[in-house]
């Protein structure tokens, strides 16, 4: 697996996934796509990585523990929820808000922060399975 | 949802009109906040690298949450005391179509022991868990597993308590191989198989319950059913639940994951499974085989007679064959649950009110009796009875409390354990046909007084292990440190003294509790909670 | 159409089963990988089968107009698909490390935590 070809190609395949499951994330409320897909895209981004360069520089790339992240994406998902305990609503009921940013509307939402804490638990959960699998199995 | 230009649709039939108040959130505060401190504990890894002084701050942050979530389920259940069952729909859709939590007397119930319990192991791990046991995750696991069992305790929808058993079920895997020691690794193997086949079938049930009823809240289903005739494929759902959740409390015959687990762990690990984890599978049973299928009921209840008598029985006989004392606590987790299972054969208001009673003594005896294990094993560095000895004289308190603690869990007078049997007894015997399992009741509550009562006699009353002479001469206890001394003491107290509390004062509890059995046979204001008046 | 899948539920059903049966670890862990599948087919068919009519509302519409699929065992589906990769998952790692420290995939010889032959308890003292 670790020809020059692959290493060489890796961090842009790694940097594209990466974008690419972002996209996935964001279009997810009206379209296929969402947070858990998206977060498995960019989990094997890192995998790949890892496959690649070894596993201490994807955990040096991205900076935080996997379980932190996973941590931060639940912390996310549960809050995403308490907006609605002002409204007046049950917990978790959608709420949106249409803020103008420099003349274009931009739709923001209680589900799309819920989304991005699906995405970052997947994101940490799996790298952190992969990572620590690919280490025992160099190890 | 386009922009905010689209048009006004009407929602009146699809959305929960009625204001939610503030209060109301107490339903998912005890699901909540662990969750959330789960998630803060998850990301504070490394927290004791931050404090120079060595600090454990993540323990801290962990009991602080727990005890948040004790306080807010006795709200919860103060409230649902006064008002009766009540009902949240997540996401604002009208029920059945979202995810009700309906809490009834019952869950409110379970969900406040269980997290006071859960208090209480957080608090004694502040001064056992090892430094490396905190940081690959105790605390994260244990809120996260707290927030499965609170779930399992709340939710009012049959798929979403599926996705609780699981939340709780991978936490405790979590739990269970902490430390990763040979026997750890062997007992979690044993633990995760089995417990994955009791909620693969438990998944089985549900979907074949869907495809019959096409519904997952459990308020609509206990409608739906009561108006159901042609029993074939409903019979094979309640086995098939019946068989899963039996598997999850570890009644015969599929209890043997139980003992070859629950002595690998950490000892608070331990106690906190002993004390919560079965008790989930035996909720799940009172909610679904009584609540649920109660028509069921005769077709059911002679197997469920037969499983009670034999899982009591094997309980306490595995205990009295164990060297291990945690082997032996094990066996009578096994029995207690026999116990409870046969209130569930029984299945009149008294017979479930004994279930409940003896589940919130079973909650607190097995968690007290497990801490006091581990206590018994630092003083004497094994949990083995032929190594014990002598411990009367390193601590007369110790062996007063595990005297009262072996009292409760024979079901002798004094303590909790005695109401539950008491009212379970007289229950079996009002039951045409039933003498016997009465009668299996009392033998082996007979039989657990003497595996229990040979910890003590071994462990506290006797001057040293097998092999000393009985002058103690030569034999030397560990010293405890104070701060573990001190934090055990108090928890293993508090603990004690709930289940003298119960003992003593028994009539709140008991009046309580028939109630909560009330309304699992005639679960007319859950459903009416759910649905509203106009529904029944 | 519903009469095949539930055949080819049940197939999966015994072969899990037969696989669940063995007493080497890494023949449980596939069959416990079948045993998911098995589970989600089984909810796939009790949910009634629709062709090609995806449960999407026009938009000029509030109400679909025809009767659709019905999403929720998908829904179900999807969740009970999760649950079961992240155990998998979980038993994989498990059954490796098991494997690496204790030697063996064989269930027989894999007594660490309740050794075989225990002395009796002590009967006096």
């Amino acid at each position: 697996m670790n020809t020059l070809i692959f290493r060489t190609f890796a961090p842009f395949i790694t940097g594209l996934m990466v974008v690419f499951s972002i996209f996935i994330l964001l279009r997810g409320h009206n379209e296929p796509g969402g947070g858990f897909i998206g977060g498995l895209i960019a989990a094997s981004a890192f995998a790949i990585y890892g496959i690649a360069n070894g596993v201490p520089p994807v955990r040096r790339a991205i900076y935080f523990h996997p379980h932190s992240i996973a941590g931060f994406g639940l912390l996310l998902a549960a809050l995403a929820g308490i907006p609605s305990m002002v409204a007046g609503v049950p917990y978790l009921t959608a709420l949106w808000t249409y803020p103008v940013i420099g003349n274009v509307e931009v739709a923001l939402s209680t589900p799309l922060f819920f989304d991005i804490g699906v995405y970052l638990v997947v994101v940490g959960a799996i790298t952190g399975i992969a990572l620590s699998l690919e280490e025992r199995h160099r190890g | 949802m386009a922009g905010k230009s689209s048009k006004v649709i009407d929602t009146s039939g699809v959305l929960v009109e009625a204001n939610v108040q503030l209060v109301d959130y107490l339903i998912i505060a005890p699901i909540l906040i662990p969750i959330i401190f789960g998630a803060i504990l998850l990301m504070m890894r490394r927290s004791d690298e931050w404090t120079k002084s060595g600090v454990n701050l993540s323990a801290y942050v962990a009991c602080f949450g727990i005890a948040l979530m004790t306080l807010a389920s006795f709200a919860l259940l103060l409230r649902v005391n006064a008002q009766g069952p009540i009902t949240m729909t997540m996401g604002r859709w009208l029920p059945p179509f979202g995810i009700s939590f309906s809490v009834d007397k019952l869950g409110a119930l379970l969900t406040f022991v269980g997290s006071f319990v859960a208090l209480m192991g957080a608090i004694y791990s502040t001064a056992d868990a090892k430094v490396i046991d905190r940081r690959f995750g105790f605390y994260p696991f244990l809120l996260l597993m707290m927030a499965g069992v609170s779930g399992a305790f709340l939710t009012g929808d049959i798929f979403n308590l599926y996705v609780w058993f699981e939340v709780l079920l991978i936490s405790s895997f979590g739990l269970i191989v902490l430390g990763s020691e040979k026997k750890q690794l062997d007992g979690t193997m044993k633990y995760a198989f089995l417990n994955l086949v009791a909620t693969t079938m438990f998944l089985i049930a549900t979907g074949y319950l869907y495809g019959l009823l096409g519904t997952l809240n459990m308020a609509d289903i206990a409608m739906k059913l009561q108006n159901y005739d042609g029993d074939g494929p409903v019979r094979t759902i309640a086995v098939l639940y019946i068989a899963a959740f039996s598997m999850k409390a570890a009644a015969f015959p599929l209890n043997f994951w139980l003992p070859a687990s629950y002595h690998t762990p950490r000892i608070v690990v331990s106690a906190l499974f002993a004390g919560l984890l079965t008790k989930v599978g035996i909720y799940s049973l009172l909610r679904v085989a009584v609540m649920l299928f109660s028509f069921e009921r005769e077709f059911l209840s002679i197997g469920i007679a037969w499983l009670a008598g034999a899982t009591m029985l094997v309980g306490v006989l595995g205990a009295l064959a164990q060297n291990d004392i945690r082997r032996i606590l094990g066996y009578l987790v096994i029995s207690g649950i026999g116990t409870m299972l046969a209130g569930i054969y029984v299945a009149t208001v008294p017979g479930l009110s004994g279930v409940i009673v003896y589940t919130v003594h079973s909650m607190l005896t097995m968690t007290a009796l497990y801490l006091v294990a581990g206590m018994i094993g630092k003083i004497s560095g094994s949990f083995d009875l032929r190594e014990v000895g002598g411990l009367y004289a390193v601590s007369p308190m110790l062996s007063a409390v595990f005297f009262v603690l072996c009292l409760a869990i024979a079901g002798l007078p004094l303590t909790s354990g005695f109401w539950g049997k008491f009212i379970l007894v007289k229950a079996t015997l009002e039951v045409e046909g039933a003498q016997w399992l009465a009668l299996i009741i009392l033998v082996s509550g007979f039989l657990t007084t003497i595996a229990i009562f040979r910890i003590w006699i071994f462990a506290f009353w006797r001057g040293g292990p097998s092999g000393t002479p009985d002058g103690k001469e030569n034999y030397q206890n560990n010293i405890l440190d104070d701060k573990y001394k001190l934090t055990a003491s108090l928890v293993i107290g508090v603990l004690t003294g709930a289940i003298l509390l119960i003992g003593f004062m028994p009539e709140w509890l008991l009046s309580y509790s028939a109630d909560a059995a009330q309304s699992l046979l005639f679960p007319n204001d859950y459903i009416e909670s759910v649905f509203g008046k106009e529904a029944l | 159409m519903e009469t095949a899948l539930s055949i080819l539920s049940g197939l999966f059903f015994i072969v899990s089963i037969y696989l669940l049966l063995s007493k080497y670890v890494i023949r449980v862990l596939l069959g416990v990988a079948l045993l998911g599948n098995a589970v989600n087919l089984l909810i796939f068919t009790a949910g009634r089968l629709t062709r090609e009519v995806p449960p999407i509302i026009p938009s000029h519409l509030d109400v679909p107009a025809v009767a659709t699929a019905n999403p929720l065992p998908q829904a179900l589906i999807l969740t009970a698909i999760v649950i079961s990769f992240s155990f998998f998952a979980f038993l994989l790692v498990l059954s490796f490390r098991a494997y690496q420290d204790l030697k063996s995939d064989d269930t027989e010889t894999l007594r660490f935590a309740e050794p075989k032959n225990e002395p009796t308890p002590p009967l006096g003292y």
